[in-house]
């Protein structure tokens, strides 16, 4: 199904889109059918800037997996960070 | 029989007019044909819809798909649009009617018009051809594997759609519903209760669910293609079309 599930939370960060380096503000986390990754469904992340009146984002579609896995990497990494550091990352 | 045809990109005046990119394709050997309004799917104005444009043509009727993320992303490809449009909350129920009120007057102004338009939308557009065949003079209304169509969207999610079932007095045309056994979004269960409120309103209609389908099983490039179900449903789209906007 073309499903409506969508979480858009705010971030803070940059991203590269299209070659060029921006700031980015927003990302969706959806499980819809993928645009190119062939299977049915996947998990698809958006970040993009709201700043832009284009539509272009940095875009990933993963399968169910692969998308739990990059998230506990995401998650296991900033945990061995120390707190300094982690701090350190946060702008203005 | 495969019709000769043309097809080309157009802008039409959508909702209050607004103009849109839109993809027109048309028989050149009828001197008079129905027309078909092709409702794109979530994942917006892409090829595979607009393959099925063409395939309209081929069937003899004239079809035409507005892209319904024009106005937010003018230019962009399909999937960005769809990614912005899906983190904008989607496409206002309002708004797609009447873009497609403005997709039937470019297909009536065509010199081949008969005056009879269709409608069809797979996944999210399946809710949207019933929606607009509720409220507008539509002919034939497709609901290819509509989701929502019977129940609303969860409240936490960012998008507030609701059930359009109720709207159904004021279906004209018939109705087609194209549906799998194994889909969960519109379930078995669902498209039954759709059934029962299309008898209860006295309302012509015709509907099938494919064994072994499920959502998605008319899109050839992806894995929920079924060819069975598929090529037997063309050939009820074919029947249905032929005696609701047939010359």
């Amino acid at each position: 199904m073309c499903t409506y599930t969508t979480e858009i939370i705010p971030v803070h960060g940059s991203g590269k889109i299209n070659g060029a380096w921006q700031r980015v503000d927003e990302a969706a986390v959806y499980f819809d059918h993928p645009v190119h990754f062939p299977a049915g469904h996947s998990l698809m992340i958006d970040v993009r800037s709201s700043r832009n009146d284009s539509a272009e984002r940095v875009a990933l579609e993963l399968d169910a997996t692969s998308a739990r896995a990059l998230a506990e990497a995401i998650l296991a990494t900033l945990d061995q960070v120390p707190p300094a550091l982690r701090a350190d990352s946060h702008v203005g | 029989m495969t019709h000769d045809l043309i097809a080309r990109t157009i802008t039409m005046a959508g909702h209050h007019g607004d103009p849109l990119e839109a993809y027109l394709a048309h028989p050149t050997d009828v001197t008079t044909t129905g027309g078909v309004v092709v409702i794109h799917h979530m994942p917006g104005y892409d090829e595979s819809t607009k393959e099925l444009v063409r395939h309209f043509a081929a069937l003899g009727y004239s079809a035409l798909c507005m892209n319904l993320y024009f106005r937010e992303a003018p230019g962009a490809s399909p999937d960005d649009a769809a990614a912005l449009v899906r983190a904008n909350g989607g496409v206002p129920d309002e708004r797609l009617v009447g873009d497609v009120a403005g997709a039937m007057d470019a297909l009536n102004a065509l010199p081949i018009a008969n005056g009879k338009v269709a409608s069809i939308g797979y996944c999210s557009g399946g809710r949207q051809s019933f929606l607009a065949g509720c409220r507008l003079p539509l002919a034939g209304v497709i609901d290819c594997y509509g989701a929502f169509v019977v129940i609303d969207t969860p409240p936490e999610r960012p998008f507030s759609f609701t059930a359009v079932v109720g709207e159904a007095a004021g279906l004209t045309g018939e109705v087609l519903g194209l549906f799998g056994a194994e889909d969960e979004y519109p379930s078995p269960d669902q498209t039954a209760i759709l059934e029962e409120r299309l008898t209860a309103e006295g309302k012509k209609y015709e509907m099938h669910t494919f064994e072994n389908a499920g959502h998605g099983f008319f899109a050839a490039d992806r894995p929920s293609y079924r060819p069975v179900a598929a090529t037997e449903a063309w050939e009820i789209i074919d029947r249905f079309l032929a005696r609701t906007i047939g010359a």
